[in-house]
């Protein structure tokens, strides 16, 4: 029997080598790789975004925990077949339009990603009518908007009005954040989440997805 | 010696936002000199985050600070029209924050800055985002100062912004900086260095550690202005000592002065 709070522990302390070692081991006992992803990997990764949320993990650790998972999930990509890709949302995420900044909204992205959501990163300085043809592409259930300045937050707005207009506001649930926006402007603009950082968005994301 | 702006008033900070709204002159005007006695050069003035009443409150802001202002300030906006009354609203020479190489914000200051008399911010961005390494930075401190030089700002008066990014995400982004720092004072003897200098320590914990430990670095690759809170008496006591150790305090006078004021302390 797989112990997968030993896969988890290992993710958190950041010993890659070991939880490679968990994994392959995992696999010869016959752990399915869906199992060993989602009760191993993406609930170590919960973990990892709570502590973030805390202030008990830091930005280079997260980032060194998602490229553990991601060398993980190499191993096991051949083995999940379809059923891996019965993903928990599809999330469409971006920095909204006017605005350049990128390593919060990348954060994010790759919180979303390490828990098991489909993420699609459109860049910065994305404009609302390209937010809504994405939103229809990707059949989004989650769209994330960025603003990292006071000038271009009424942008995600307008970006939420023209989802609006393009009769998908049923469809979508909203998040926003950045450095200047509050829960404050999130509600005052129409949207249905906020958060502070990339471990609450990712938390806030799933609930919401769910 | 270091030129410090003081970032204090600025309306996206709760308790500036509140003065504004309420006009309470009494905050402003305390919390400006509070700067000045700190050591502040410039006091920069932003009244962006009230959205829609970035006029009114911009003319109001400087209304107020104006009178008491011993130092120049520095207007902060994207906006020419605003920067053009603030422009005429105050006494001394202003410095402008900012220019950037993104298309936008380029044509729109060019015109504004062209045959006036002040100095002005620059940043290394353009419409393709941050600056992704040291040449990178190096090559669009010049295209702005070569296209400031050209409606007459002399490069003495231009004050580049290399835009400092989180070592969090890289840890390459502190050399990648003070590298392209260095390539710049070469090229351009004459320019400013200036920028926040927090990014460095966004994403890590003991942020104020980190920041100290490079602007030590920062001014020694050739930065000699940064925008600060001039009431984080730590930093501005390491600037202090740090001008001294680099030969720009003759006969240590500032360092000592600073010393006597109780404002430096081991």
């Amino acid at each position: 029997m797989t112990d997968f709070n030993k896969i988890k522990e290992t993710l958190v302390s950041l010993d890659v080598q070991h939880l490679i070692e968990l994994v392959n081991e995992a696999l010869k006992k016959g752990t399915s790789a869906v199992d060993i992803l989602n009760d191993g990997l993406i609930a170590g990764m919960d973990i990892v975004g709570e502590k973030m949320e805390n202030e008990d993990m830091f930005i280079p650790e997260v980032l060194m925990a998602a490229q553990a998972m991601s060398q993980c999930v190499e191993i096991l990509k051949p083995l999940l077949g379809d059923e891996g890709s019965s993903t928990k949302g599809n999330v469409i995420i971006g920095t909204v339009k006017g605005d350049l900044h990128d390593i919060g909204k990348n954060l994010v992205s790759m919180m979303m990603e390490s828990a098991g959501m489909e993420v699609y990163n459109l860049g910065v300085d994305i404009a609302p009518e390209d937010f809504v043809s994405q939103i229809r592409e990707k059949n989004a259930q989650i769209v994330c908007l960025s603003a990292l300045l006071t000038t271009t937050m009424p942008m995600m707005k307008l970006t939420v009005d023209a989802i609006v207009e393009a009769g998908l506001r049923d469809q979508v649930k909203i998040l926003v954040g950045g450095a200047p926006v509050t829960q404050e402007f999130a509600d005052e603009i129409g949207a249905d989440g906020f958060a502070a950082d990339a471990g609450s968005a990712s938390k806030l994301a799933k609930k919401l997805a769910a | 010696m270091f030129e410090v702006i003081g970032e204090r008033i600025n309306t996206s900070r709760k308790l500036v936002q509140a003065a504004v709204a309420d006009r309470n002159a009494d905050y402003i005007i305390d919390d400006v000199k509070k700067q000045q006695d700190a050591g502040a050069n410039f006091i920069d003035v932003n009244a962006g985050a009230r959205i829609g009443h970035e006029k009114e409150d911009m003319c109001w802001l400087l209304d107020t600070i104006q009178p008491i202002a011993t130092v120049p300030l520095t207007l902060d906006s994207p906006d020419p029209t605003i920067l053009e009354m603030a422009f005429l609203m105050v006494e001394k020479t202003p410095m402008i924050n900012s220019i950037s190489l993104e298309k936008d914000r380029f044509d729109t200051m060019m015109p504004f800055l062209e045959g006036k008399e002040c100095k002005v911010i620059a940043l290394c961005m353009d419409d393709s985002g941050m600056p992704i390494s040291s040449d990178d930075i190096a090559n669009r401190a010049t295209a702005l100062v070569e296209s400031l030089n050209k409606i007459g700002i002399p490069t003495a008066s231009i004050y580049i912004d290399p835009l400092v990014q989180p070592i969090s995400t890289d840890v390459n982004k502190g050399t990648m900086v003070l590298n392209a720092v260095r390539a710049i004072k070469n090229s351009f003897p004459q320019v400013h260095i200036t920028g926040g200098l927090s990014n460095i320590s966004y994403g890590l914990p003991q942020r104020k550690m980190i920041n100290r430990t490079f602007v030590t670095l920062m001014m020694d690759a050739g930065m000699d202005s940064a925008i600060i809170d001039p009431l984080d008496s730590k930093i501005m006591a390491t600037i202090r000592t740090v001008d001294m150790l680099l030969g720009k305090d003759s006969f240590c006078m500032e360092y000592l002065k600073g010393v006597r004021s109780g404002m430096i302390q081991s």
